[in-house]
């Protein structure tokens, strides 16, 4: 199915290249063992195999490669989920390179610790805290700017001209003095020649031509006329659909099933029982799903949970009175609070969440000669494959992935369990012969089937003094840990502390002098994991509402009382202002109209929002407008910067104005977009987003414009209904 | 056996005649491009045109579409089709792109029927077709950035 990428004639023993930051070229040693070889010849991901690679004439290193008719292929390290990956990695290999857009085309790379790893995850290949761009920024314009400097060098070479006096410019290197001219292509085999220089000297700032210009997105085509290969998409030969009957509670287990009618339905071809659940295997989907119908499983929930989410709120409140472990102290809290001249608290809480992303989870993977393969739209590379490795008996360099596009991940993809694909892989294992399987979870597996977002209980106090500043602040987070239990959780939890559990409080940048910010982790077989910008998806509606509390406490304008207390974070400040302005804060609204603001970092970028919120006749909150400032270091791609906040903000909105996972008697209530409702185009406010120039390094923008919008509307409301709001999503009083 | 029009081309289906036009679509005839998002008409990650006007396919049998001329996103290929997915390219309207081809045949449907529709008339029509990644804003600015170049080429013939 898949054919191997052809070994290029020349190969090079490129040596570490060490620059500047520190980073390293991934270097492409031919012959040192295996050699996984990115899918190439396409303009996707997905259509591995559709033809077979042309042979590459000029390959630096492993993600740069110039085919002779003039197709510059860049090797993308990360998974295309809609954040524009594709786009914004290759933009930094175009820019050094010189080329021209049009010649860009994006590759999917393996899966290979070695050479495509997270450069801030250490050799861990995957896509996520929205690094991308940051971690891979110096990376790509490197593996970019050596390309530029071999074909330079060779053009010298062959023209008998000095290097120093060779234009380089939209795929073309010319001579100005002997007219000489060439196209990428056509010295391809020369620069393949050249030596690969220790060092490449990046440009300015100011030189850019493509950074920070308006680029079309590289998956365009594409995914405007169905031709984009999902996993959803894959078909091979003699593929078997899966779909599995998973336990109606957390910490059910199958006791026994019978299988016998499910078998009936046309199109099923058997039945297994794994770990999970029980799966049926079909030559089409609605086989598979009809056969799931018709099977009966009779489940041992005598150690299933059975908590309602009343329940977890009611014992977390109790929690919240225990012992919890300190994430940041400074000052005398306690002191300072006795001797305020006024006090005020709070109490919030907020669902579980979905990710619900569009596409819901699935996976494809075959057992082979030597090993097994798998077609993804894969996130978590180096981790999946350990974990598959694991159930199938192989090697981690045995698991062959195939990238594939995403329809949507949220943070869902990448799972520290690798739950989707340990699933597919005890299937496979299970599964009469060695055909391929497609795991497909219908919408309903994919919402009932856990990995939320944790359902978070706050308190918080403040002390103020007779001005009306902040004296005192405690702020308290009872719920459960994301990291523990995972590979991360040596780095992310300590003393008690997940860090991902109180980002976005124990940082808080207000500056308070006496400060508490703590947490109690609880413990509950409801499974969770990141989702878009994790922490900071409850921490910034607690921190950013109850500012807005003391603000109204003091009498004073939000904006005005923040800007107090920012001093010495000019970034947050520059991103509040920048909104404010634009928003046009302090302003006339219509009758019925009210703004409310909210400041918040995460991931290293900056974003303020404010939103311009109104009452409808039947009660409904409509957000009519937000204005979005964002500071992410050097825009490299302002438009998909553009669409991030957008997107990003609006997927905020859904879980800030309507959406949650509640549990009953330890059921999950909501299992499809009827019960878990999220923002349609109707609900969309307009958008309005400015970008704070900036020659600092690029930080991610797919996460920061999430956490912001709920405290903005919910502060909004206030100024509306006088009424503070401690839940999400935000429900007015009745 | 079930005879299917679909892209102009005629297919005859040995399939379940309760199997929803979506599966037929997608695992018998390897028409990928209309997705699945949630089976039950809420999403609109399914939609594709009957007889020129969208419907959800996950909850249409095949049976259903006897006799009538099927479209999906890979066939689709009117002018408005076109302005349309210029429109989206222009404006870099996608993102992960799991939800525009149900989008894309919406829009179209509209613009077929309205060629100059207000946002009240593109939320009313777009409202069943979810995008998880938020792509609303565009969409709205897309399809009337689309409306204004047909009319241009309609004003020029
Ligand atoms: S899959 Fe048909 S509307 Fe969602
Ligand atoms: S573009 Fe991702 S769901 Fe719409």
């Amino acid at each position: 199915m898949n054919a191997p990428f052809k070994l290029t004639r020349r190969q090079f023993l490129i040596r570490s290249l060490s620059t500047g930051a520190g980073l390293t070229l991934a270097l492409y040693l031919p012959g040192c063992g295996r050699e996984p070889e990115a899918d190439t010849g396409t303009a996707g991901p997905g259509q591995a195999g559709a033809r077979i690679a042309p042979e590459v004439e000029f390959e630096p290193n492993a993600f740069v490669r110039i085919l002779p008719d003039d197709r510059v292929e860049v090797v993308i390290k990360h998974l295309e989920m809609g954040q524009g990956t594709f786009t914004g990695l290759a933009t930094l290999v175009a820019e050094e390179l010189d080329a021209d857009w049009s010649q860009i085309v994006p590759v999917p790379a393996p899966a290979d610790p070695e050479r495509y790893n997270n450069l801030l995850w250490g050799k861990l290949q995957g896509t996520g805290g929205s690094t991308a761009i940051a971690n891979a920024y110096t990376q790509m314009r490197q593996a970019g700017a050596t390309a530029r400097h071999m074909l330079v060098q060779a053009a010298a070479a062959e023209w008998g001209v000095p290097a120093a006096q060779i234009q380089v410019s939209k795929g073309v290197l010319s001579h100005a003095d002997s007219g000489r001219k060439a196209r990428f292509g056509e010295l391809a085999a020369a620069a393949a020649e050249q030596p690969v220089p220790e060092e490449v000297l990046l440009k300015e700032p100011e030189e850019f031509t493509l950074i920070g210009t308006f680029l079309p997105r590289l998956d365009n085509a594409a995914k405007l006329d169905g031709s984009a290969v999902y996993t959803q998409d894959i078909q091979l030969p003699d593929m078997r659909v899966a779909v599995v009957a998973h336990p109606p509670r957390f910490g059910a287990k199958v006791r026994g099933f019978d299988a016998s009618a499910a078998k009936q339905v046309r199109g099923v071809i058997e039945v297994i029982e794994i770990p999970t659940g029980v799966a049926v295997l079909a030559d089409n989907t609605w086989s598979a799903i009809k056969g799931r119908e018709a099977l009966e499983v009779e489940w041992d929930e005598s150690a299933a949970f059975r908590m309602s989410s009343e329940e977890i709120l009611a014992d977390y409140r109790d929690r919240a009175k225990g012992p919890a472990a300190v994430a940041r102290s400074e000052g005398d809290t306690a002191g300072a609070l006795e001797r305020a001249s006024t006090r005020l608290t709070a109490a919030m809480h907020m669902p579980y969440l979905a990710h619900a992303a569009m596409e819901p989870l699935n996976c494809v993977m075959q057992l082979t000669e030597d090993g097994c393969e798998i077609w993804n739209g894969e996130q978590f590379q180096t981790v999946d494959q350990q974990n598959v490795a694991r159930v199938l008996g192989l090697e981690p360099g045995q698991v062959k992935i195939n990238m594939l596009y995403a329809g949507g991940s949220f943070g869902r993809r990448a799972n520290p369990h690798s739950d989707y694909l340990v699933e597919t892989a005890h299937i496979v294992k299970s599964a009469q012969g060695n055909a391929p399987v497609k795991l497909v979870w219908t919408r309903e597996d994919d919402m009932l089937g856990g990995y939320y977002r944790p359902f978070y209980y706050h308190e918080l106090e403040a002390g103020l003094d007779g001005e009306g500043m902040p004296v005192a602040w405690r702020h308290r987070i009872v719920g459960q840990s994301i990291m523990t239990g995972t590979v991360m959780e040596g780095g992310m939890v300590k003393d008690g502390v997940d860090a991902t559990s109180v980002e976005g409080a124990a940082n808080l940048p207000y500056a308070i002098p006496n400060l508490e910010v703590d947490l109690v982790t609880t413990e509950l077989p409801v499974t969770v994991q990141w989702w878009r910008s994790v922490g900071s998806t409850h921490t910034a509606f607690a921190v950013e509402t109850f500012i807005d509390r003391l603000a109204r406490a003091a009498g004073r304008d939000p904006v005005d009382y923040r800007r107090g207390l920012l001093r010495g974070h000019p970034r947050h400040l520059g991103v509040l202002e920048l909104a404010a302005e634009k928003a046009g804060w302090g302003r006339p609204l219509p009758e019925g109209r009210a703004r409310g603001v909210a400041v918040h970092e995460s991931f290293n970028s900056y974003v303020a929002e404010v939103a311009e919120v109104s009452i409808g006749d039947n009660g409904r909150i409509n957000v009519e407008r937000v204005v979005i400032a964002v500071d992410c270091g050097v825009a490299v791609n302002p438009d998909i910067i553009r669409a991030q906040m957008e997107g990003g903000m609006a997927y905020g909105l859904s879980a800030a104005l309507m959406s949650e996972i509640t549990l009953e008697d330890g059921q999950v209530v909501q299992s499809n977009f009827d019960g878990y409702e999220v923002l349609g185009i109707d609900r969309m406010p307009e958008v309005e987003v400015h970008i704070v120039p900036s020659t600092e390094p690029p930080t991610g923008v797919g996460e920061p414009a999430t956490p912001v919008i709920a405290p903005a509307v919910a502060n909004a409301l206030s100024v509306l209904t006088g009424e503070d709001f401690d839940r999400l999503p935000l429900r007015l009083a009745v | 056996m079930i005879k299917l029009t679909v892209n102009g081309e005629s297919h005859s289906l040995d399939v379940d005649p309760d199997m929803p036009l979506l599966w037929a679509l997608r695992d018998v005839l390897g028409l990928t491009g209309t997705k699945y998002g949630c089976g039950i008409a809420r999403c609109g990650a399914c939609y594709v045109h009957m007889d020129g006007h969208t419907l959800p396919s996950c909850v249409t049998p095949v049976s259903a579409a006897e006799g009538k001329a099927i479209t999906t996103i890979e066939g689709v290929d009117s002018d408005t089709a076109q302005a349309v997915r210029t429109a989206w390219a222009e404006l870099n309207v996608v993102q992960c792109g799991y939800c525009q081809s149900g989008q894309i045949m919406s829009a179209i449907d509209l613009l077929n029927g309205n060629a100059d529709p207000d946002d009240a008339a593109i939320n009313k029509a777009m409202q069943g077709n979810l995008c998880r990644c938020n792509t609303y804003a565009r969409i709205r600015q897309a399809i009337r950035q689309a409306a204004a170049s047909l009319r241009a080429q309609g004003g020029e013939a």
